[in-house]
């Protein structure tokens, strides 16, 4: 059967070529980085300083700019953690979007209970910052201003250039979530004023658990993990070596072929955006140009969102409803079950949010698999449709109504 | 085929759900729905000398609130008002070979529509 996978916003598939890079540093190069005085250190070492140009020049860094991490939540913890108590005792203000992810978002509540005030950014309908709202929530005591580059849920990309311009002018450390767009969207930190930049390796074709945080020269982040000297101070603990060399590779390969995965992705994109729109009650939601290449997110009335994966999966096509992490069905509250915060944020109703669905394409995807999804989904929306009271109550009031 | 979270019960009810539509004439109609996730559950119930003698429903939600909605409609059939009415989540959930801890409320949404069921049955009953 073919199998259609549309979950990339989640996780990308290692790149071949990136696994090849790493493969030494499992097996023959296994030296730690830190014992550097004998050959085998040496070779980690330098595997490392390596990784860590090439993932700076995917963003127009330097090298000594890029700390390594497990990935993109804990480089979002350090930049909203570190970077406010970096700010110094004076500074007790944060500013966020109200779409940023759960590494961001839940990384205030500590703040909060350290006595910050935070201030949540609303979004339009789109899902897009007003810039304008931005320049109003900066105070003299701001900290922080923390806006997503791209959102995973809906697609839209921020307008991240006017915003940072905004907090320079403010003298405000700003700090850009790219874990979507990386790798897929041109980011170069000489051009956006961006001081912080979160970046993940699964996203774009790396391995898991690899991730860095860019922290502009001269921005003070205080440290959130203790211990050795690893990371420049900001991250102590011993670098998962192959890890890093991945994102190096991955950094390189995606610098010189986004362009063209970012055509293919469009094009797929579009074909798929065109042939959802048969489906009648069918909504799309994020801004309808500005948004990740390959990423169709909409929802469909009368239709619940897992149901409709569920019979998708079945079908070989296989796609996320709302936020990949909030997605899961292993928590064990029923706080999992929440309307996404994003889609809330956009003003979908409450009862809707749970049945947000989100196509993500990448780069290994064929016309194909679109197709499959295309014959896929009106025969399971009917389906689905057909078994519901809400929609049997709607075709009622429709005969009735005229 | 067992998919993902769901138990292969589950999943055999989700994809090809017993009893799904409505009761013309129905003696006694449930609807309940719930808050947490905006989900739905409509079940008819055919009632003829204290026995239920048919049942059907429409659900609007997930998986495992269509497959408790089937497992449910199964279970009624052929008892009396009395037993049906004593039917728990708990039972839906174990004759589906069990949910996962963050669907029971979504069997829990069962259990309520075959009380409301036989509370509108009663009442049109009431004479
Ligand atoms: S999530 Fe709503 S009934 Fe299961």
């Amino acid at each position: 059967m073919t199998k259609a996978f549309f979950d990339h916003i989640s996780t990308t598939p290692l790149d071949p070529r990136v696994f090849e890079a790493m493969r030494p540093y499992f097996l023959d190069r296994y030296g730690n980085p830190s014992s550097h005085i004998h050959d085998q250190g040496q070779a980690a070492l330098r595997a490392v300083d390596q990784a860590r140009s090439e993932v700076a020049s995917l963003i127009g860094a330097k090298a000594g700019e890029i700390v390594f991490s497990s990935g993109a939540t804990e480089s979002n913890n350090l930049a909203v953690l570190g970077a406010a108590e970096g700010a110094g005792a004076g500074k007790r203000h944060v500013v966020v979007s109200d779409v940023e992810h759960f590494s961001v978002m839940n990384a205030l509540i500590p703040l909060r209970n350290a006595g910050y005030e935070v201030t949540i950014l609303p979004v339009d309908r789109n899902g897009v910052v007003d810039p304008d709202a931005v320049r109003k929530a900066l105070r003299a005591d701001t900290a922080l201003l923390s806006v997503m580059h791209a959102n995973a849920e809906i697609g839209t990309i921020e307008p991240i250039g006017p915003i940072g311009r905004i907090a320079k002018e403010a003298g405000v450390t700003f700090h850009v979530d790219a874990t979507a767009s990386a790798g897929h969207l041109p980011l170069d930190v000489r051009e956006i004023p961006a001081d912080l930049v979160t970046l993940s390796a699964h996203n774009f074709y790396g391995p898991k658990g690899a991730g860095a945080l860019y922290i502009r020269e001269g921005t003070k982040v205080a440290p959130r993990s203790f211990g050795g000297f690893q990371e420049m101070g900001y991250r102590a603990g011993t670098e998962n070596v192959p890890a890093v060399v991945g994102m190096g590779a991955a950094a390189i390969l995606a610098k010189s072929e986004m362009g063209a995965w970012a055509e293919h992705l469009s094009r797929l994109g579009k074909t798929l955006w065109d042939g959802l729109a048969a489906i009648p009650m069918l909504h799309y939601t994020g801004h309808p140009a500005e948004r990740l290449p390959g990423h169709v997110s909409f929802w469909v009335e009368h239709v619940e969102g897992e149901s409709l994966l569920l019979f998708l999966n079945m079908k070989g096509v296989m796609a996320a409803s709302g936020s990949a992490c909030s997605s899961n069905l292993r928590g064990h509250d029923e706080e999992d079950l929440v309307a996404s915060p994003v889609l809330r944020a956009i003003g979908v109703p409450t009862d809707i949010c749970t049945g947000s669905i989100t196509f993500s394409l990448g780069k290994g995807n064929t016309a194909d698999e679109v197709r499959l999804a295309l014959d896929a989904m009106p025969g399971i929306v009917e389906r689905l449709r057909a078994m519901s009271p809400t929609y049997l109550d709607y075709q009622k009031q429709q005969g009735k109504g005229g | 085929m067992a998919a993902g979270p769901y138990s292969e019960k589950v999943m055999d009810h989700f994809m090809n759900p017993r009893n799904v539509g409505e009761i013309d004439g129905a003696d006694g109609v449930g609807e309940v729905g719930n808050p947490a996730c905006g989900d739905m559950m409509r079940l008819y119930l055919k009632i003829d000398g204290g026995t239920v003698v048919d049942a059907k429903f429409r659900t609007f939600g997930c998986g495992a609130a269509i497959a408790s909605s089937s497992m449910l409609t199964e279970m009624i059939k052929g008892k009396t008002v009395e037993e049906a009415r004593a039917i728990s989540n708990q039972h839906v959930a174990d004759a589906l070979d069990g949910l996962p801890a963050v669907k029971i409320h979504c069997s829990v949404m069962a259990e309520q529509a075959v009380k409301s069921a036989l509370d509108d049955y009663d009442k049109k009953h009431a004479v």
